[in-house]
């Protein structure tokens, strides 16, 4: 055997060795949890899958995120926020009725950044679309271009806040995902009450992780994103519409 | 030996006439309370915090949101749970903390609009 094809043999087994060992070191990335000292990355992309076909005729989800995140009205259903809301579907023919929840969609493209004039709207590196009320004027742009009418804005003066959830009058506000709790390595409010009150019909997860059950039911089962035609990738997923 | 004295005795009465017109200006100008509620150091020296705790929550605060960075050094939630009343459980109101320095100085004070000026009952609960 001559020493180039020795070499050569080596170089060989060297790439096999790298490629065997790769996806596990992908793996084990992927795996670990991020600490509060850590950024969010782009490694993730939180997601939530909801089987409509599961979901109940309750509201818990909605009563849960509200509870969690202090959302509380003034009995005017116009302008009081609304982070999540059940939206009844029914078909006129045939009289057949579905209910599901519905809540800003946290797309890959998300419409409300692209139009917001200063910065405020955003993209976290993780997929989960916030607004800075920092730097929010509240011209309420980004209402008028969500397609899934998941944004509020907040008419009158706020009291009584969750130290994890700040609101104020004048922004505009949505589902955050619960980004605190997922932060803290929790599921989102809606997601917790529906499985422990509810028609057990969500599954919040990360879509990138092939070890998640989220990732393998969008492998395995059929789902739609709500107005796919507008291909802005969203995070929120549904089965069963 | 004269002269040295007279120099000692005009000395010593400069640093009287001093902390005399520092204790008139006191009584004229209502200098604000500030009642530290819980522990002997904050995060960075007094001096720091005075100058720069703005700059410390702005830094913090876009780390926070944007990146996802949940330290709790700098955070305004570890402000408030050390330095809120305990009579009221807040910052702000007459006496408190944050409100007390800022309505003294005539400095609009905004994070409260959004924020919870409330010491979260968990950590209330604790006995300090």
């Amino acid at each position: 055997m001559s020493p180039d094809r020795r070499q050569f043999l080596g170089w060989g087994a060297a790439v096999a060795a790298g490629t065997a060992l790769a996806p596990a070191i992908r793996l084990i990335e992927l795996a670990q949890a991020r600490s509060p000292q850590e950024a969010a990355s782009a490694l993730q992309r939180w997601g939530l899958l909801i089987d409509i076909t599961k979901c109940a005729d309750c509201d818990e989800c909605v009563t849960a995120c509200h509870e969690e995140n202090g959302v509380t009205g003034h009995g005017r259903p116009g302008t009081d926020a609304q982070w999540i809301r059940k939206v009844s579907l029914r078909d006129k023919r045939t009289g057949y009725a579905q209910t599901l929840p519905l809540m800003c969609q946290h797309c890959e493209h998300p419409p409300c950044v692209d139009v917001c004039p200063t910065g405020a709207s955003f993209r976290r590196e993780d997929g989960i679309v916030l607004v800075d009320k920092h730097t929010c004027i509240g011209c309420r742009y980004c209402v008028m271009a969500c397609p899934y009418g998941a944004r509020s804005f907040v008419h009158e003066t706020v009291s009584g806040q969750k130290s994890d959830v700040p609101r104020g009058k004048g922004t505009v506000e949505s589902c955050t995902l619960c980004v605190h709790r997922v932060d803290r390595g929790e599921t989102p409010a809606c997601v917790e009450a529906c499985n422990r009150d509810g028609g057990k019909a969500m599954v919040f997860g990360d879509l990138n992780d092939p070890s998640a059950e989220i990732h393998r039911r969008l492998r395995a089962e059929l789902s739609t994103q709500v107005r796919a035609d507008l291909a802005l990738n969203t995070g929120v997923r549904y089965q069963g519409l | 030996m004269m002269r040295i004295a007279t120099g000692i005795i005009a000395a010593v009465l400069a640093v009287a006439g001093f902390a005399d017109a520092g204790d008139q200006r006191a009584r004229r100008v209502a200098v604000p309370v500030v009642k530290i509620e819980k522990g002997d150091a904050c995060v960075a020296p007094t001096g720091e915090m005075r100058r720069d705790h703005m700059n410390m929550l702005l830094h913090q605060r876009d780390r926070t949101l944007r990146q996802g960075v949940r330290e709790s050094r700098f955070s305004l939630k570890n402000c408030v749970d050390c330095h809120a009343s305990r009579e009221t459980g807040s910052v702000l109101g007459k006496d408190g903390f944050c409100s007390s320095c800022h309505v003294y100085a005539s400095v609009s004070l905004d994070c409260f609009e959004c924020h919870t000026p409330l010491r979260q009952t968990r950590a209330a609960s604790v006995p300090q």
